[in-house]
């Protein structure tokens, strides 16, 4: 992008708009979800202690302090928690396994085919069907049924970032040095916490992957590979 | 970790061991869960209920109507928060499907380029001169928001190795890991040119540190299930 197209766009107010910015990963990242229980911290996928499983996990309402903010944090039962996953390479969701609290207990459906694909959603109540009693910071529940494991509750923020300087660096506030070197950097996130939901589950659910999306644009190489998605939806 | 309810062990493998006295039967031991034999077992959530057998008492009387709107969504982490800018922005993307994303294209490869002006201006230098390069994918700037916005999914590669970047593998974009340190692969795709093993922006030649915040794992550790540790 040429600068006289950037700064007619953004004109004088550019530094403006950019000192507003990132506190995390997904870490209340838009003012519409920003403190609520909707509000996605981070979302992780990889393969579990048994290589035959891949380990989804979301993190929500983060950062939250320890102490009373952690232990008064709860999951919302308006809210529906979906791990989208996408096994023909087009973006939506071919399955979905989703995470939603009625009482003591995060319950879990899937993985299985959603009534519909996109923006809004029912509970698939004909999936397959688990629980967990949500953990304390104490008390840790899982639930290990059917080939999966499952969990919801507090946990540390596995984020790390040293946010404060970021926040200077793209001001150009601490030009010409940028970030920080080792030792000096902090870790905003090192002693906070997070409300975790975490889903271990066989690959033979999850379908064929597709060929990896790198192809698409001449990354060569890289193994078939699903397409793995976070979304929040609150009931209406 | 893990919190087993021992009393349900126990009652399982009692259970167990009435089976494997008949020993013509052993293979078939799972099969033998019935809906009716006064034991949690097979697929059942509760006693008799649940899994393959009727849903129990407790849980068809759960509300589980209601249609549910998107009010966040992430696929790889820090691309909203770090790409879209304003306010307004930030809220469109989390109120669109991945595949509905394609007015974010430009906007990304605008901010892409804002954050390279903002640093030459602050340096003293002609934002003309100083602009993304195609990084270390071999994506240009265009290419890289397009798929920043257009395919903001992680990439999940099912048994083979997952890491969002290995620079000792050269593994790339199979996945996630606790202990990924995303913040510096971005910056490294954001800022650091094409080449691997000479990088821009690297804190040398009177230029600044762009491609790393100077902060890893820590003393964080990944156990197994639910793999995050006890919260502070």
């Amino acid at each position: 992008m040429k600068k006289a197209k950037i700064f007619a766009a953004i004109g004088g107010v550019g530094l403006a708009v950019l000192s507003i910015f990132l506190i995390a990963a997904d870490h209340i990242d838009s003012p519409s979800v920003a403190g609520t229980t909707t509000d996605i911290a981070d979302l992780y996928a990889f393969e579990g202690s048994n290589p035959d499983n891949t380990v989804l996990i979301a993190t929500l309402q983060g950062p939250l302090a320890p102490g009373d903010q952690t232990n008064d944090a709860s999951f919302d039962e308006n809210v529906l928690l979906e791990f989208n996953i996408d096994n023909t390479g087009d973006f939506k969701e071919d399955l979905v396994i989703q995470a939603i609290k009625r009482g003591d207990s995060m319950y879990f459906f899937g993985p299985v085919a959603p009534a519909t694909q996109g923006l809004s959603s029912t509970v698939a109540t004909s999936g397959p069907k688990h629980k967990v009693k949500i953990s304390t910071s104490s008390e840790v529940e899982v639930t290990d049924q059917d080939g999966m494991k499952f969990f919801a509750g507090p946990r540390r923020d596995g984020f790390f970032f040293d946010f404060n300087r970021f926040n200077k660096v793209i001001k150009g506030e601490v030009a010409p040095e940028g970030f920080l070197p080792p030792g000096e950097a902090s870790d905003f996130f090192e002693n906070l916490n997070v409300l975790a939901v975490s889903v271990e589950v066989p690959n033979s659910m999850l379908g064929t992957p597709p060929a990896h999306v790198g192809g698409a644009v001449g990354i060569e190489g890289l193994p078939p590979a699903y397409n793995v998605w976070v979304s929040a939806k609150r009931r209406q | 970790m893990k919190i087993y309810k021992l009393s349900m062990v126990f009652i399982t493998m009692c259970a167990s061991l009435l089976f494997v006295q008949c020993s013509d039967d052993d293979d078939n031991v799972l099969g033998l869960q019935t809906c009716n034999d006064g034991i949690q077992n097979g697929t059942e959530t509760g006693v008799d209920c649940g899994g393959s057998c009727e849903p129990c008492a407790e849980e068809t009387s759960i509300d589980f109507s209601g249609t549910f709107m998107q009010e966040d969504i992430m696929g790889r982490p820090g691309i909203n928060t770090v790409f879209s800018g304003t306010d307004e922005v930030k809220n469109n993307f989390n109120s669109t499907t991945v595949t509905n994303r394609a007015d974010f294209t430009s906007i990304f490869e605008n901010t892409l380029e804002t954050y390279h002006d903002v640093y030459a201006e602050s340096l003293g230098l002609d934002p003309e001169d100083v602009n993304y390069v195609p990084n270390i994918l071999g994506l240009d700037a265009t290419t890289f928001a397009t798929v920043l916005s257009q395919f903001d999914a992680l990439q999940v590669a099912p048994n083979a190795q997952t890491t969002y970047f290995d620079s000792s593998t050269g593994v790339a974009l199979t996945g996630r890991n606790i202990d990924d340190d995303v913040i510096d692969i971005s910056l490294i795709l954001m800022f650091g040119g094409g080449d691997i093993n000479n990088l821009n922006f690297d804190g040398t030649n009177g230029l600044p540190l762009l491609i790393s915040d100077s902060v890893g794992f820590g003393d964080r550790q990944v156990g197994d299930f639910p793999y995050l540790e006890t919260p502070n």
